[in-house]
This record gives C-alpha cells, sequence and structure tokens, in this order.
C-alpha cells in the first residue's frame, strides 16, 4: 500500500511541530488548553491500525465521491456538483487528521479501573472500574483481521460507557481480555 | 402455608381466566355483537329480519347438536386452562425463584435472589374481585421479570415478605421466627405430603367469610400492615395532583392548539376542526389516566427497602430493596415553581414491565413539596442524613450558586448563559450530587456504590474556554448525571476522584444481601 504509506508521511510531518508544542509549553502547564490526565501511562494502539483506518476512509471517500460524481455528471444533479468539493475536502481533512486520530487513543490499566481516552477535537476519556465490567467482546473487521488487528469492546450495565478500544493485535486483544475478564472476576460487586 | 420451601407450588386457581381476562371479555364482545338483532329481539320484541346463525340452526333442526358444539368447546377451554394451570408452577429456594410454565412451548426462568431489584404487587380490577394479586420479581435487564400471575392476595403480601427476606441475607432460622404459627387445624408445612400445593391462600370455610376477606383486601390500601409502617411519607391531596397534571407543557401545547382552532373557526376555516379537535378529545383520557393512575399514592420505607404504592382500582406496589437505585434525579419544571413542586425519579437495573399498561415504574414521587422531597431521599439514601445532608439537598435543590457547590466560573456563560452559576457538584457521604438548570432545576443524586463508569470529555467550544465536562453513568433511566460545564482543572479531579470513589464504595457495598451489612 504504498498510498497509505505516503498519506501517513505526509500527515505525520504536518502533525509533527503541534505534538511538541506542549513539551515546550510544559512548564507553564494551565496554558495547555487540552485536557490531560497526570500520572498515567497511556498504552497505544498498534501503528497498523492506522492503515485500517486509512484503508477504511478511502474505500468509504472512493464510493461516496463516486456516488457524489454520478449523481452530478450522469443525473445532472446540479447540486451535487456543489456538494462534491465539500465533500472532498472533508475526505481529504479526515485521511491527514487520521495518524494524530489513531494516536490519540490510549488506554492504561490502572489498580482498579481501565481508563480509556480518544478524539482530539473531541477528547473524551472514561474510567471503568474491573468490577463494573460485564462482559468484554473482540470484534475483528475484515480490513482489521487482514492486518491482524482486533478491537475489544466493554460492556457494563450502563449503555453510555460505550468502551472500545479498536487496532490492537490479536494476541494481545485475547491477553488483555483474559486478563480484564480475571480482574473482573476477582472484584466483581453486583451492579 | 409456607410458599418458599422450596417445593414447587401452583398458582391461584382463576390465573388462567384472569390472565387470559381480555381475551375473554373480546370473545364475549365478538358473540354479543354477532347477535345483537336476536337480543334485541328477546328485550324489546322488536322482530328480526336478517337471518344470524341462530335462526340457521333452529331452521334446520340442529341444536342439538350446536348445544353439544357449544358443549364441546366449552370442555375443552376448560381442559386447556385446567392443564395451563396444573403445568403453571413456581418454587422459591433459599437462593433463587423459579417459575414453569406453557402446555406446548415450556419455558422455565430462574432469577437469583441475591440479584432481584424490586417486588411488585399488581392488583388489576378484575384480579381483585378474584382476591389475585400479581407479583413481579424484577431482575436486572430488559424483560428480565419472574412474574407469578395469579397468587391470591394474601399468598402475593406472605411471598413477598419471605422473598425479601431471603434477599435480604436472612435464613431459615429467622425466617420461621417470623412466620405467624400455622392456624389450628390446618396443616402445618411439613405434613403438606403432596408435593404441589395451591397457593390459594383463601381456604374455601364459610361463604360470608370470604366475602368478608374479599372487601377487607379490597379496601386496605397495604395489606402487609406487621411489615409496613402504617404512614407514608408523602400525601399528596387529589388538588395537587390535578393541578401537577395539568402545569404540563402538554397543557401549553394543547391551549395553543386551542388558540388555533378557534381562530381558524373565526375565519370559516374547517380543517383545525378535524385536526385539533381529536387531540382536544384524546387528551382528556391523557390526563384522566395521568391522575388516577396517581391517586392514592404512597411511599414508605420497611426493613427491605423503599415501598411505593399508587393506584385507586388498580393498584401498583413496588418494593425497591437497598442498593437498587441507581440515580436520583429532583426537578422541577417552570410552571411548577410558584408552587415549589418537586418530581423525583429513579435509574433502576430493571426495565422489564411488561405488565401491558405503560406504567412509569421510573417515577417515586410524582409532585411534591420541597420537605416530602427531603424526606422520600431520607428514605432512599439511607445514609445520607441530618441537618447537613438537609442543607445539603436544600442548595441543590433551589440556590442559584455561590455555596458550598463546586460551581461552574464566570466564563461558562458563553455555554450557559443563565445558569451556569448554579451548574456545580458536590460529593457527600457516599454520594455525588450534581445540579444544573436555573429555568427548570435539575438535581442528580448518585451513589458512588452504583456508579457503572465516569467519563470526562471536552469538545473545541469548551477547550477554548478551558471547561470540561463529566458525566456519571449509571444504568439507563430517565436521570442522566452529567456535568456540562465545570473549571478544566476542576473537571479533571472530580474525574480522577469520582472513578476512585466509586472504585472504594463499590468494594465495600454489601447491599446485595443487606440485612448483613
Amino acid at each position: 500500500m504504498p498510498e497509505t504509506d505516503h498519506d501517513d508521511d505526509v500527515a505525520m510531518t504536518s502533525a509533527g511541530p503541534e505534538d511538541h508544542a506542549p513539551d515546550s509549553a510544559a512548564p507553564a502547564e494551565s496554558t495547555d488548553p487540552r485536557i490531560d490526565l497526570p500520572g498515567i501511562a497511556w498504552k497505544r494502539v498498534s501503528p497498523k491500525y492506522l492503515v485500517a483506518g486509512l484503508v477504511q476512509l478511502g474505500i468509504a471517500a472512493v464510493i461516496v465521491c463516486g456516488l457524489v460524481a454520478v449523481a452530478w455528471l450522469a443525473w445532472d444533479w446540479t447540486w451535487a456538483g456543489w456538494a462534491l468539493p465539500f465533500v472532498a475536502v472533508f475526505f481529504i481533512i479526515s485521511i491527514v487528521v487520521e495518524p494524530r486520530r489513531v494516536r490519540s487513543i490510549g488506554y492504561a490499566l490502572r489498580t482498579d479501573d481501565l481508563v480509556f481516552r480518544r478524539g482530539i477535537m473531541f477528547q473524551r476519556f472514561v474510567a471503568v472500574p474491573y468490577g463494573r465490567m460485564q462482559l468484554v467482546d473482540i470484534t475483528r473487521g475484515p480490513v482489521s483481521r487482514a492486518l491482524g488487528l482486533a478491537d475489544l469492546r466493554f460492556v457494563t450495565a450502563a449503555a453510555a460507557t460505550a468502551v472500545a478500544i479498536p487496532g490492537l493485535p490479536e494476541a494481545d486483544a485475547e491477553e488483555l481480555r483474559d486478563q480484564l475478564v480475571t480482574l473482573a472476576e476477582s472484584r466483581r460487586a453486583g451492579l | 402455608m409456607n410458599l418458599t420451601d422450596g417445593e414447587w407450588h401452583r398458582l391461584h386457581p382463576a390465573s388462567p381466566l384472569l390472565r387470559g381476562g381480555i381475551a375473554f371479555v373480546a370473545i364475549a364482545g365478538f358473540v354479543i355483537a354477532n347477535l345483537r338483532e336476536r337480543l334485541v329481539e328477546i328485550f324489546f320484541h322488536v322482530p328480526s329480519y336478517g337471518d344470524d346463525p341462530l335462526d340457521d340452526i333452529y331452521a334446520r333442526g340442529l341444536v342439538g347438536w350446536a348445544l353439544l358444539a357449544v358443549l364441546g368447546v366449552l370442555i375443552v377451554i376448560i381442559a386447556v386452562f385446567y392443564l395451563s394451570w396444573r403445568m403453571h408452577s413456581f418454587r422459591v429456594t433459599d437462593d433463587l425463584v423459579e417459575v414453569r410454565s406453557g402446555l406446548l412451548f415450556r419455558t422455565h426462568r430462574r432469577a437469583r435472589l441475591d440479584r432481584v431489584q424490586g417486588v411488585t404487587i399488581t392488583r388489576s380490577l378484575l384480579p381483585r374481585l378474584f382476591g389475585a394479586a400479581k407479583l413481579d420479581v424484577a431482575v436486572a435487564g430488559n424483560d428480565g421479570n419472574v412474574q407469578l400471575a395469579y397468587l391470591g392476595s394474601a399468598a402475593a403480601d406472605a411471598l413477598r415478605r419471605e422473598i425479601l427476606q431471603l434477599a435480604s441475607g436472612l435464613r431459615a432460622s429467622r425466617d420461621a421466627a417470623v412466620l405467624p404459627p400455622p392456624a389450628p387445624g390446618g396443616e402445618t408445612a411439613t405434613s403438606a405430603s403432596a408435593d404441589v400445593d395451591t397457593a390459594t391462600g383463601a381456604p374455601a370455610s364459610v361463604a360470608t367469610g370470604i366475602i368478608n376477606q374479599r372487601v377487607n383486601e379490597f379496601l386496605a390500601p397495604e395489606l402487609d400492615a406487621d411489615v409496613a409502617p402504617p404512614e407514608s411519607v408523602v400525601r399528596i391531596p387529589v388538588v395537587r395532583l390535578i393541578g401537577s397534571v395539568l402545569l404540563s407543557g402538554y397543557t401549553v401545547f394543547l391551549l395553543v392548539a386551542g388558540v388555533a382552532l378557534i381562530v381558524g373557526v373565526a375565519n370559516d376555516a374547517v380543517w383545525p376542526v378535524f385536526a385539533v379537535l381529536p387531540i382536544l378529545i384524546g387528551s382528556v383520557s391523557y390526563y384522566w389516566n395521568r391522575v388516577t393512575r396517581m391517586l392514592r399514592y404512597s411511599i414508605a420505607g420497611t426493613p427491605d427497602g423503599v415501598r411505593v404504592g399508587y393506584g385507586l382500582l388498580s393498584t401498583n406496589n413496588e418494593t425497591l430493596p437497598p442498593g437498587r437505585i441507581h440515580a436520583i434525579g429532583v426537578s422541577q419544571p417552570l410552571l411548577w415553581r410558584p408552587f415549589g413542586w418537586w418530581r423525583i425519579q429513579v435509574n433502576t437495573a430493571s426495565r422489564a414491565r411488561s405488565d401491558g399498561q405503560n406504567r412509569d415504574h421510573t417515577t417515586v414521587m410524582p409532585v411534591g413539596k420541597a420537605e416530602d422531597v427531603s424526606r422520600v431521599l431520607g428514605l432512599m439514601l439511607p445514609a445520607f442524613v441530618g441537618d447537613d445532608a438537609a442543607l445539603v439537598i436544600r442548595a441543590g435543590l433551589v440556590s442559584r450558586g455561590d455555596d458550598d457547590y463546586s460551581g461552574a466560573p464566570r466564563r461558562a456563560a458563553w455555554l450557559r448563559p443563565f445558569s451556569w452559576r448554579r451548574t456545580g457538584f458536590r460529593a457527600a457521604s457516599g454520594v455525588l450530587l450534581l445540579r444544573h438548570g436555573l429555568v427548570s432545576r435539575h438535581l442528580a443524586i448518585v451513589p458512588y456504590a452504583r456508579v457503572q463508569s465516569v467519563s470526562l470529555s471536552q469538545g473545541p467550544l469548551q477547550r477554548s474556554l478551558r471547561l470540561a465536562a463529566v458525566q456519571v453513568q449509571t444504568v439507563s433511566g430517565p436521570v442522566i448525571a452529567s456535568l456540562d460545564v465545570a473549571d478544566a482543572a476542576t473537571a479533571v479531579r472530580l474525574f480522577a476522584e469520582a472513578g476512585a470513589d466509586a472504585v472504594t464504595y463499590a468494594a465495600s457495598d454489601t447491599s446485595h444481601h443487606w440485612s448483613t451489612s
């Protein structure tokens, strides 16, 4: 996949300076607008997940742009002609941002709970106590499977918890699942 | 009669009839509708002109066969009813409640008693006349209830008490002490040699005795007098109840619709009549249902949890054991503010509720004053009482801000122009209180021991204002515990503390067996 590698490089260089900015401004903590949790060693998802994300985005971009283009050229829907640049720009931005999005996903196993983070523009942190996990699910999409990746999803009694760690290497995912199930079992506390 | 001896018991003999009650009425209605000409003829001596099936049968001389067919159908119905009654049995052991039922498709449902989320006794009008009641043992999840329909009224009360006692962690020793001694001359539980006996709870001794019993059952608001305190802690005058139902957003909508109707008619338009009039007529039944459903409301604390009762003709009585309330929401719509009324709703883990009446089981107090709120909260949060708690709750309800709740900074006014000062949180002995809303006031109270997860989020707009939001996730329900705007550093601290406290309190929580705590 030469294309995706290329995209990756471009994105890396574009995102590079921004990543260094917080480090340089580290002493004045309050000037960093981004929220962060102190003292957590985040584990990141597999770099290969970036490939999966880009492939999926690429497929979606081709399909959606293709449909809009067909609507514009073959069926003479003029609004589709206007929409096409916007759709294209949306996908280009998504592809450019994808490496940062993937790097923003992280998780950490603390003594009593699992912490999960994701998002750049819309940041979200979730802490799930081990005793609250009702089940741990492993799912594999077609692209992920080709790359040997798996997604781990946690279900608690609250539907809003919605924690899913994407892009773990399959062996890691299974090991993590077994570890979490053991932890959940040892701290089980009703509902 | 001991229903919790671990043996299989049967339900009230009239159960199939009561469960099939609606179908029965529908069939009767169908027959009557088809034979109305004949009825008219019988009662008013108006000669009939149509040929209904009876004429046909009479003319062909098939009366005997017809009677035989009716008899056959009756026998089949009775046989099916009898068999379905025979096959429908339940048992309660020390750990489980089980129901098996069904003639062709057998179902077998089993619930663990330490996972019981609530026990509800429903007495609909028709079963009440038969002296029967429906017992629902709710466990977590959608449609996760074990239903015993129907039991004798007294048996249902006894069974509820025993199930709650077993669930609370008390074992047979105490059980035996609490149960009343067997009636003289009656058989004891041990001498019941048959492996299955009947849970009618109505010994057919003397006819007048039964009638007296029925009347007493019908009039008694709460049969379980030895367990429930006699007084409900909240009393809702009917006027307040009607007022609370009338002062809703729906009424505003109706008024707008009514104005539209008048304007339309004044301008000689016909369509508003067809568009609006059905809504107005339908709303009458809406108001009627809302009011009658909540008549005779009562709430009382029992050793086995909070008991909430509703209903005038069809009554409904739910017991929520300790530790089964995952979040409590106290709210006041704008229209209620002049009267100082509040509503209390809860999140519970069970959403079974297939009682066919769409009752709102999440409202534990439909309307009440601020004092009622603190009394009900005192029942639901036994560990959170006292003057301090009263002040904290008071502040959570009516304060405009600038008190011992951690409020949002002034820059949050960009996102919450009215309520930024009020939006805040406070942690207090095992619970987290989150308040927001100045126009319609809301206070959410979450016991830390029931928190499922905590999340912290920040969007671009919030980031530019150095704000963040915290949500405390509980099982789903009407109460949403979230702090939409807070200083970013405060939110991060709350996220960390709430997560840690949730773990601590959950580890020390013993409410699944509440009496042993």
